[in-house]
């Protein structure tokens, strides 16, 4: 075996490593309660799948053709980058958006800041004599 | 061997990506439908990088770069609507 097979060998192995972590999130997504936990192996385990998976081909293309693809290099910082923020700001919404949580989830530390939150934004916009808008009611409203 | 474990990702990759549009179709409320279409963007730049390395081919990787950029867009909108009701907004803070 040369230098160069081992090398293709050790690609297609990071790129098998990946489709397991991916399958791994796939269970994680269909087995998990709520859309809470969900995003835990939503955004985790496909980040590392996909980083995984993109490092071997950029292995693979380096070996194989002595081709640095910075196309690939520019695609695992951008995924690497932006999987965190998209896990972020979609769970940051859903929980605004008041989504039913597991039965088995034991405590909601945020709930209580919000709550005091909203009641001083109340009375602040009641004291300057403001109109309160219908804004509200809708973050209120349960999106099924 | 090489070919086989190529195959086998792939297929592994299929079969994610076909649980997740099963969590899609049945997700109990749309932040779980979006979790869901997140992954199966991510899943499909993954086997793209796989499908380019089994046809030896570099042509495929600037799909990469557009399909990742997409779905990061793609979310951000979607928030921003379950949030809001409006992807756009246009009320100024006065």
């Amino acid at each position: 075996m040369s230098i160069d097979a081992t090398i293709e060998f050790i690609a297609a192995l990071f790129m098998l490593g990946g489709a397991m972590m991916a399958f791994i999130s796939a269970i994680g997504i269909i087995r998990l309660p709520d859309v809470f936990t969900r995003s835990h192996a939503g955004t985790k385990s496909s980040t590392l799948a996909v980083l995984l998976t993109l490092m071997g081909a950029f292995i693979y293309f380096a070996a194989n053709q002595g081709f640095y693809s910075v196309r690939l290099l520019l695609g695992i910082a951008f995924v690497f980058l932006t999987a965190p923020v998209a896990g972020h700001v979609i769970i940051r919404a859903a929980y605004r958006a008041n989504v039913k949580m597991a039965d088995t989830t034991v405590e909601d530390e945020l709930k209580d800041v919000m709550d005091k939150v909203r009641e001083e934004a109340k009375k602040e916009r009641s004291e300057s004599g403001e109109v309160i808008i219908e804004d509200e009611k809708v973050s209120d409203k349960e999106h099924s | 061997m090489i070919q086989g474990m190529l195959t086998a990702a792939l297929v592994l990759y299929g079969i994610s990506i076909c649980i997740s549009v099963f969590r899609i179709i049945i997700g109990p409320s749309l932040p779980d439908r979006i979790v869901a279409l997140d992954m199966v963007g991510v899943m499909l730049v993954s086997s793209i990088a796989i499908v380019s390395v089994m046809l030896t081919t570099t042509a495929f990787l600037e799909v990469i770069l557009i399909l990742a950029i997409l779905a990061f867009i793609s979310t951000i909108a979607f928030s921003k609507y379950i949030e809001r009701g409006t992807i756009l907004e246009y009320r100024r803070d006065d």
